[in-house]
């Protein structure tokens, strides 16, 4: 196998790792002083551009891009919030990223806030990993003893502090909007666009929102030029991706691959996933995180056209939504023919059902219905209109609410439909069948 | 309890000062989240009077505490025993045999979701995806992460903390 390229994770199992001297012997730090020493911040932003690195946290959106529309009025304070809310179903890589090498992302922050102008940043971490929290703090403390942070960093007249802040439990404050005002002390309810953050963000002033991944590849763009990583990777998928992998695989875990690999070689080689485990196949796969589309096995290994697909951008999307999905988050699911589609379809409906703030009428209600329509056919009690039901109620969320919470919600659900409808028939057909424990439609709809 | 009952300690206070400290002037609210962690830790849960004494803490209206500690679902609103047993129900811990690993930990403690055990050592709770997919079926207790659970590992999890 050729040796794969590691940006994000190649100093992760040196004994020691998350102390700062063991991080600075290893080469760390070195991009914070080639930036803040040797480049102005209008040259690192022309780097992360020339590097076409994409937003991490699932959208997609180029980060260069985001960063040139920050407003930059005269006296009015720019912030940096690091979005580490991580709590899409199927996705770990920034805990795992954060837990195995906190130094990456402090400094990315550092380079990232210098390039932005800000002198005061956040990290926004989801409430539950308080240990990494702690772990972040002690990183953040070991930096500024160092001068990497604080006052006058490198004698620079650069200022930059750092804050780590818990969520409280709540998916929907991984929504930037709902992250600015849970980090100004609020319940996580989205704002309505625009204003953007960029115009007017934490505390109404220009605000720069990304990922853990996205802001943790900056030092290696510092330190190798960005159009050195705009040659990794498959065309607009530029760089290298975290992938959470989980499900019934051999070896679930994050690996960072290279934007193109084959979906087929990431699930069956050694390398990766190591196939599905022992003894049964690939039924379905949620490529990018709960949120994006389900397909079966056949689809995500080729296009509906017949090419193989590949983990990136462009190919996942490959044939839209009727037989393609999305990148996302990239949390990959992989699930094999022992599981129910029904029961599944329904978990991820009770979770947004859970999650939704409640400000849109049509999440909060759409989630709802689908949730109990849901339970009402995996639990034996569907009726033969509940399916356009489904599809119809999830129509009525797409597009019909303030953030995209709804649309997460509606696409599972009519994706599982859209290529396994023939199982929700079957629940809805023999309900005695159905509701036995682990039963699972076997594709043969008289025999059961 | 009445809010005169409630006083962090002297260590507790100082901690709230660095936390609104960490702020630009006039935005202490910020500070509520982590202090709500905070009181959480000291307390194992967050009563009424422990939100309007932290509302005066930060100069905010209580109403402004209570909204917020009741969106966000890791504050315990009611007395919760000594181990909080915060089990994720998400789909990919579920893939991974999840549910049945659930139904042994309830039989084992004999109590039901949201309950507490007679002897107030264990509540369970069920929550949603703890980004730890690739690691489960998993669960939470406290600041803890407990992963790749089977019966077996929780018999063992829940007799240690039985001790
Ligand atoms: C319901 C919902 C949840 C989200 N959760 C996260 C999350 O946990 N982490 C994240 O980075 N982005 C999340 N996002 C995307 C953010 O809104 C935002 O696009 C992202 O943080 C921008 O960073 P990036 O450009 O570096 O990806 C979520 C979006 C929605 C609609």
């Amino acid at each position: 196998m050729a040796e794969s390229i590691k940006i994000l994770t190649d100093k992760i199992g040196i004994e020691g790792i998350e102390n700062f001297d063991v991080y600075r012997k290893n080469g760390g730090y070195k991009a914070v002083e080639k930036a803040i020493k040797k480049m102005s911040p209008d040259e690192v932003l022309d780097e992360v551009k020339k590097s076409g690195v994409r937003g991490r946290g699932g959208a997609g959106f180029p980060m260069g891009m985001k960063w040139g529309f920050l407003a930059k009025p005269e006296g009015v304070p720019r912030y940096l919030v690091c979005n580490a809310d991580e709590s899409e179903p199927g996705t770990f890589k920034d805990h795992y990223l954060m837990k195995s090498n906190p130094h990456l992302l402090i400094e990315g922050m550092i380079i990232s806030s210098f390039t932005l102008g800000a002198n005061t940043s956040f990290i926004y971490v989801r409430g539950e990993l308080m240990y990494v929290i702690y772990i972040l703090e002690k990183a953040i403390a070991e930096a500024k003893k160092a001068g990497f942070l604080g006052k006058n960093i490198l004698g620079s007249g650069y200022d930059l502090q750092l804050v780590v802040q818990p969520g409280g439990g709540a998916y929907i404050c991984g929504e930037e909007t709902a992250l600015l005002e849970s980090l100004e002390g609020k319940r996580g309810n989205p704002r309505n666009k625009p204003p953007f953050p960029a115009v007017k963000g934490l505390y109404q002033c220009p605000t720069v929102v990304n990922n853990v991944e996205s802001i943790s590849t900056t030092p290696w763009i510092v330190l190798n030029g960005g159009e050195s990583y705009s040659k990794i990777g498959l065309g607009r998928s530029t760089g290298t991706k975290l992938i959470s992998a989980s499900g019934h695989i051999n070896n679930p875990g994050v690996y960072e691959i290279e934007l193109g690999l084959p979906v087929e070689e990431f699930i069956y080689s050694d390398d990766y996933l190591g196939g599905i485990r022992p003894g049964h196949e690939l039924k379905a796969v949620v490529a990018g995180g709960s949120s994006v589309p389900i397909l079966p096995a056949a689809l995500i290994l080729k296009t509906a056209d017949g090419n193989s697909r590949l983990m990136s951008y462009e190919s996942l999307s490959e044939g839209g939504f009727q037989s393609g999905t999305m990148l996302g988050s990239g949390g990959f699911i992989a699930m094999d023919e022992t599981t129910c589609i029904v029961r599944n379809t329904w978990n991820f409906a009770r979770f947004y059902h859970h999650e939704s703030c409640g400000q849109c009428s049509p999440c909060r209600e759409g989630t709802g219905w689908m949730d109990k329509v849901l339970y009402r056919i995996e639990h034996g009690l569907g009726n033969e209109r509940d399916i356009d039901l489904l599809v119809d109620v999830a129509k009525r969320i797409e597009g019909n609410t303030i953030c995209p919470l709804g649309d997460a919600a509606a696409w599972p659900v009519a994706s599982a439909i859209r290529h396994f409808r023939d199982e929700f028939e079957w629940h809805i057909k023999y309900p005695n069948e159905a509701i036995k424990y682990q039963a699972v439609y076997k594709g043969d709809m008289i025999k059961v | 309890m009445t809010t005169d009952t409630i006083v962090f300690s002297k260590e507790l206070l100082e901690k709230v000062k660095e936390i609104i400290g960490r702020y630009p002037e006039g935005r202490q609210k910020s500070a509520l989240l982590p202090v709500l962690h905070l009181a959480q830790q000291e307390y194992g849960w967050v009563s009424p009077e422990i939100m309007d004494y932290i509302a005066s803490l930060l100069d905010i209206q209580p109403i402004e505490v209570y909204e917020v500690a009741t969106f966000y679902t890791m504050f315990h609103l009611e007395p919760v025993g000594k181990n909080v047993i915060e089990y994720c129900r998400t789909g990919p811990c579920c893939t991974m045999g999840g549910e049945e690993v659930y139904r042994h930990l309830l039989d084992k403690l004999e109590i039901k979701t949201g309950q507490t055990t007679p002897d107030g050592n264990f509540t369970v709770k069920e929550v949603e995806c703890l980004a730890a997919c690739g690691w489960g079926p998993c669960f939470q207790i406290r600041e803890k992460f407990y992963t790749h659970l089977t019966n077996e590992k929780v018999d063992e999890i829940i007799n240690d903390l039985s001790k």
